[in-house]
Protein backbone atom coordinates (compact mmCIF):
# COMPACT_ATOMS: atom_id res chain seq x y z
CA UNK A 1 0.00 0.00 0.00
CA UNK A 2 2.59 2.28 0.94
CA UNK A 3 4.28 2.63 -2.46
CA UNK A 4 0.43 3.17 -3.83
CA UNK A 5 0.69 6.20 -1.15
CA UNK A 6 3.73 7.72 -2.54
CA UNK A 7 2.02 8.15 -6.10
CA UNK A 8 -0.77 11.07 -6.03
CA UNK A 9 -2.80 8.67 -8.73
CA UNK A 10 -5.18 6.64 -6.94
CA UNK A 11 -5.35 3.02 -7.29
CA UNK A 12 -8.24 2.53 -9.74
CA UNK A 13 -6.46 5.14 -11.50
CA UNK A 14 -3.44 3.27 -11.32
CA UNK A 15 -5.21 -0.20 -12.70
CA UNK A 16 -8.17 0.81 -15.41
CA UNK A 17 -7.27 -0.29 -18.36
CA UNK A 18 -3.61 -0.67 -18.07
CA UNK A 19 -1.99 -4.47 -18.37
CA UNK A 20 1.87 -4.72 -17.91
CA UNK A 21 2.27 -3.64 -21.62
CA UNK A 22 -0.70 -0.98 -21.37
CA UNK A 23 -1.89 -2.29 -24.03
CA UNK A 24 -2.83 -5.33 -26.46
CA UNK A 25 -5.94 -6.46 -26.99
CA UNK A 26 -6.78 -5.35 -30.43
CA UNK A 27 -3.37 -6.09 -31.41
CA UNK A 28 -4.10 -9.73 -30.36
CA UNK A 29 -7.13 -9.83 -31.52
CA UNK A 30 -6.24 -8.36 -35.19
CA UNK A 31 -3.78 -11.01 -35.41
CA UNK A 32 -6.27 -13.83 -34.89
CA UNK A 33 -8.66 -12.15 -37.74
CA UNK A 34 -5.89 -11.64 -40.36
CA UNK A 35 -5.01 -15.09 -40.04
CA UNK A 36 -8.19 -16.31 -40.23
CA UNK A 37 -8.18 -14.16 -43.46
CA UNK A 38 -5.11 -15.12 -45.07
CA UNK A 39 -6.05 -18.56 -44.82
CA UNK A 40 -7.67 -18.38 -47.86
CA UNK A 41 -6.09 -14.70 -48.95
CA UNK A 42 -2.52 -16.67 -48.80
CA UNK A 43 -3.44 -19.87 -50.76
CA UNK A 44 -5.27 -18.38 -53.73
CA UNK A 45 -3.65 -15.77 -54.91
CA UNK A 46 0.03 -17.44 -54.16
CA UNK A 47 -0.76 -20.73 -55.44
CA UNK A 48 -2.71 -19.37 -58.85
CA UNK A 49 0.69 -17.19 -59.47
CA UNK A 50 3.12 -19.56 -58.91
CA UNK A 51 0.91 -22.28 -61.10
CA UNK A 52 0.50 -18.84 -63.65
CA UNK A 53 4.46 -18.44 -63.69
CA UNK A 54 5.69 -21.84 -64.42
CA UNK A 55 2.69 -22.37 -67.35
CA UNK A 56 3.68 -19.87 -69.68
CA UNK A 57 5.88 -16.91 -67.27
CA UNK A 58 5.52 -13.35 -67.62
CA UNK A 59 2.39 -13.05 -70.08
CA UNK A 60 0.35 -15.61 -68.83
CA UNK A 61 1.10 -14.21 -65.27
CA UNK A 62 -0.01 -10.21 -67.11
CA UNK A 63 -3.12 -12.01 -68.57
CA UNK A 64 -4.27 -13.62 -65.06
CA UNK A 65 -3.59 -10.31 -62.90
CA UNK A 66 -5.71 -8.22 -66.15
CA UNK A 67 -8.66 -10.25 -64.28
CA UNK A 68 -10.06 -7.43 -61.45
CA UNK A 69 -10.53 -10.59 -59.62
CA UNK A 70 -7.13 -11.94 -59.22
CA UNK A 71 -6.14 -8.09 -59.26
CA UNK A 72 -8.44 -7.91 -56.03
CA UNK A 73 -6.85 -11.07 -54.88
CA UNK A 74 -3.21 -9.74 -54.80
CA UNK A 75 -4.17 -6.74 -53.24
CA UNK A 76 -5.81 -7.98 -50.49
CA UNK A 77 -3.23 -10.67 -50.26
CA UNK A 78 -1.06 -8.22 -49.85
CA UNK A 79 -2.64 -5.80 -47.41
CA UNK A 80 -3.97 -8.64 -44.99
CA UNK A 81 -0.43 -10.11 -45.76
CA UNK A 82 2.01 -7.09 -44.35
CA UNK A 83 -0.85 -6.16 -41.86
CA UNK A 84 0.22 -9.97 -40.41
CA UNK A 85 3.60 -10.06 -41.11
CA UNK A 86 4.02 -6.48 -39.25
CA UNK A 87 2.06 -7.53 -36.22
CA UNK A 88 3.96 -11.02 -35.87
CA UNK A 89 7.27 -9.30 -36.58
CA UNK A 90 6.28 -6.49 -33.48
CA UNK A 91 5.90 -9.19 -30.97
CA UNK A 92 9.35 -10.55 -31.92
CA UNK A 93 11.16 -7.62 -31.66
CA UNK A 94 9.22 -6.79 -28.22
CA UNK A 95 10.18 -9.71 -26.50
CA UNK A 96 13.69 -9.83 -27.65
CA UNK A 97 14.70 -6.23 -27.98
CA UNK A 98 14.54 -4.81 -24.53
CA UNK A 99 16.45 -1.07 -25.26
CA UNK A 100 13.73 1.14 -25.63
CA UNK A 101 15.70 3.18 -28.49
CA UNK A 102 16.55 0.13 -30.94
CA UNK A 103 13.04 -1.42 -30.45
CA UNK A 104 11.45 2.18 -31.38
CA UNK A 105 13.67 2.35 -34.36
CA UNK A 106 13.05 -1.51 -35.44
CA UNK A 107 9.12 -1.43 -34.78
CA UNK A 108 9.36 2.21 -37.04
CA UNK A 109 11.20 0.70 -40.02
CA UNK A 110 9.26 -2.28 -39.86
CA UNK A 111 5.87 -0.54 -39.84
CA UNK A 112 6.82 2.06 -42.49
CA UNK A 113 8.72 -0.63 -44.57
CA UNK A 114 5.66 -2.72 -44.57
CA UNK A 115 2.96 0.23 -45.44
CA UNK A 116 5.68 1.34 -48.28
CA UNK A 117 5.83 -2.22 -49.66
CA UNK A 118 2.10 -2.88 -49.64
CA UNK A 119 1.98 0.20 -51.42
CA UNK A 120 4.59 -0.80 -54.20
CA UNK A 121 3.14 -4.35 -54.52
CA UNK A 122 -0.57 -2.73 -55.27
CA UNK A 123 0.06 0.08 -57.79
CA UNK A 124 2.60 -2.44 -59.46
CA UNK A 125 -0.76 -4.75 -59.53
CA UNK A 126 -2.79 -2.20 -60.59
CA UNK A 127 -0.53 -0.75 -63.40
CA UNK A 128 -0.90 -4.60 -65.01
CA UNK A 129 -4.18 -4.60 -64.56
CA UNK A 130 -5.45 -1.77 -66.15
CA UNK A 131 -2.75 -2.56 -69.09
CA UNK A 132 -0.97 0.81 -68.68
CA UNK B 1 15.06 2.31 2.11
CA UNK B 2 16.77 -0.54 0.76
CA UNK B 3 17.80 -0.73 -2.70
CA UNK B 4 15.86 -2.24 -5.60
CA UNK B 5 16.57 -5.83 -5.85
CA UNK B 6 16.74 -7.80 -9.12
CA UNK B 7 13.96 -9.64 -9.95
CA UNK B 8 14.36 -13.43 -10.23
CA UNK B 9 14.27 -14.46 -13.60
CA UNK B 10 12.38 -17.52 -15.02
CA UNK B 11 15.18 -19.88 -16.42
CA UNK B 12 15.56 -20.08 -19.89
CA UNK B 13 15.02 -22.19 -23.08
CA UNK B 14 18.39 -24.39 -22.63
CA UNK B 15 17.42 -25.27 -19.67
CA UNK B 16 14.77 -27.24 -20.73
CA UNK B 17 14.73 -30.89 -22.72
CA UNK B 18 13.48 -30.22 -26.42
CA UNK B 19 10.39 -31.48 -27.15
CA UNK B 20 7.79 -31.73 -30.21
CA UNK B 21 5.74 -28.50 -27.92
CA UNK B 22 8.30 -26.36 -27.68
CA UNK B 23 10.23 -27.41 -31.59
CA UNK B 24 6.73 -26.45 -33.06
CA UNK B 25 5.88 -23.33 -31.10
CA UNK B 26 9.57 -21.95 -31.92
CA UNK B 27 9.63 -22.83 -35.62
CA UNK B 28 6.10 -21.51 -36.09
CA UNK B 29 8.05 -17.75 -35.16
CA UNK B 30 10.93 -18.68 -37.01
CA UNK B 31 8.93 -19.15 -40.10
CA UNK B 32 6.86 -16.55 -39.72
CA UNK B 33 10.09 -14.53 -40.06
CA UNK B 34 10.91 -16.64 -42.67
CA UNK B 35 7.62 -15.54 -44.51
CA UNK B 36 7.85 -12.11 -43.36
CA UNK B 37 11.09 -11.58 -45.17
CA UNK B 38 9.66 -13.60 -48.42
CA UNK B 39 6.64 -10.74 -48.83
CA UNK B 40 9.40 -8.15 -50.47
CA UNK B 41 10.76 -10.87 -52.33
CA UNK B 42 7.13 -10.99 -54.01
CA UNK B 43 6.52 -7.34 -54.19
CA UNK B 44 10.05 -7.20 -56.41
CA UNK B 45 8.45 -10.15 -58.48
CA UNK B 46 5.38 -8.26 -59.05
CA UNK B 47 6.99 -4.84 -59.35
CA UNK B 48 9.65 -6.58 -62.10
CA UNK B 49 5.91 -8.11 -63.92
CA UNK B 50 5.14 -4.06 -64.09
CA UNK B 51 7.69 -3.47 -65.80
CA UNK B 52 9.40 -4.91 -69.47
CA UNK B 53 9.95 -8.39 -70.21
CA UNK B 54 14.13 -8.51 -70.95
CA UNK B 55 14.80 -7.49 -67.00
CA UNK B 56 11.42 -9.64 -65.63
CA UNK B 57 13.30 -12.51 -67.65
CA UNK B 58 16.62 -12.19 -65.96
CA UNK B 59 14.63 -12.02 -62.08
CA UNK B 60 13.50 -15.62 -63.39
CA UNK B 61 16.68 -16.56 -64.62
CA UNK B 62 18.63 -16.02 -60.82
CA UNK B 63 15.08 -17.58 -59.50
CA UNK B 64 16.42 -20.56 -61.50
CA UNK B 65 19.39 -21.16 -60.17
CA UNK B 66 20.25 -23.33 -57.16
CA UNK B 67 20.80 -21.30 -54.13
CA UNK B 68 17.21 -19.17 -55.42
CA UNK B 69 15.53 -22.91 -55.98
CA UNK B 70 16.38 -23.91 -52.70
CA UNK B 71 15.58 -20.44 -50.39
CA UNK B 72 12.02 -21.26 -52.45
CA UNK B 73 11.87 -24.91 -51.26
CA UNK B 74 12.04 -23.46 -47.87
CA UNK B 75 9.42 -20.86 -48.04
CA UNK B 76 7.45 -23.05 -49.31
CA UNK B 77 7.84 -25.29 -46.46
CA UNK B 78 8.07 -22.43 -44.09
CA UNK B 79 4.33 -21.72 -46.03
CA UNK B 80 2.99 -24.50 -45.34
CA UNK B 81 3.90 -25.05 -41.94
CA UNK B 82 3.09 -21.45 -40.89
CA UNK B 83 -0.45 -22.00 -42.15
CA UNK B 84 -0.63 -25.29 -40.48
CA UNK B 85 0.23 -24.73 -37.26
CA UNK B 86 -1.60 -21.22 -37.33
CA UNK B 87 -4.77 -22.72 -37.88
CA UNK B 88 -3.59 -24.70 -34.89
CA UNK B 89 -3.23 -21.98 -32.75
CA UNK B 90 -6.94 -20.34 -33.54
CA UNK B 91 -8.07 -23.97 -32.62
CA UNK B 92 -6.65 -23.74 -28.96
CA UNK B 93 -7.84 -20.11 -29.30
CA UNK B 94 -11.31 -21.51 -30.12
CA UNK B 95 -10.73 -23.94 -26.83
CA UNK B 96 -9.83 -26.90 -28.98
CA UNK B 97 -7.58 -29.49 -28.30
CA UNK B 98 -5.97 -28.05 -25.44
CA UNK B 99 -5.67 -31.76 -23.78
CA UNK B 100 -1.75 -32.73 -23.82
CA UNK B 101 -2.86 -35.64 -26.11
CA UNK B 102 -4.57 -33.73 -28.78
CA UNK B 103 -1.48 -31.17 -28.45
CA UNK B 104 1.19 -34.07 -29.93
CA UNK B 105 -1.39 -35.65 -32.16
CA UNK B 106 -2.61 -31.94 -33.67
CA UNK B 107 1.50 -31.66 -33.88
CA UNK B 108 1.93 -34.72 -35.45
CA UNK B 109 -0.64 -33.60 -38.09
CA UNK B 110 0.89 -30.53 -38.64
CA UNK B 111 3.85 -31.98 -39.28
CA UNK B 112 2.82 -34.76 -41.99
CA UNK B 113 0.28 -32.04 -44.05
CA UNK B 114 2.67 -29.22 -44.12
CA UNK B 115 5.95 -31.62 -45.12
CA UNK B 116 2.86 -33.59 -47.54
CA UNK B 117 1.92 -30.58 -49.19
CA UNK B 118 5.62 -29.51 -49.69
CA UNK B 119 7.06 -32.00 -51.08
CA UNK B 120 3.93 -31.98 -53.63
CA UNK B 121 4.29 -28.32 -54.99
CA UNK B 122 7.97 -28.64 -54.69
CA UNK B 123 7.11 -31.36 -57.59
CA UNK B 124 5.11 -29.65 -59.13
CA UNK B 125 6.22 -26.05 -59.23
CA UNK B 126 9.98 -26.03 -58.53
CA UNK B 127 11.58 -28.88 -60.15
CA UNK B 128 8.99 -29.69 -63.05
CA UNK B 129 8.87 -25.95 -64.23
CA UNK B 130 12.61 -25.23 -64.05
Amino acid sequence: MKSVMRSLRSPLGRVRGLGSAHAGTEHWIGQRLTSLALIPLSLYPVVTFFLAANHGGYGALRDWLHSPISATAVILFLLVGFHHAANGLQVVIEDYVHCECAKSATLFVIKFGSLALALAGTLATLKIMLGA
Amino acid sequence: MAAHKPRPLSPHLQVYKPQLTSAMSIFHRITGIGLALGLPVFVLWLLLLAGDQPTYDKFIKIAHTLPAQLALLGWTWAFFYHLCTGIRHLLWDAGHFLKIKDVYKTGYIALAVSTALTVYVAYQYLWVAS
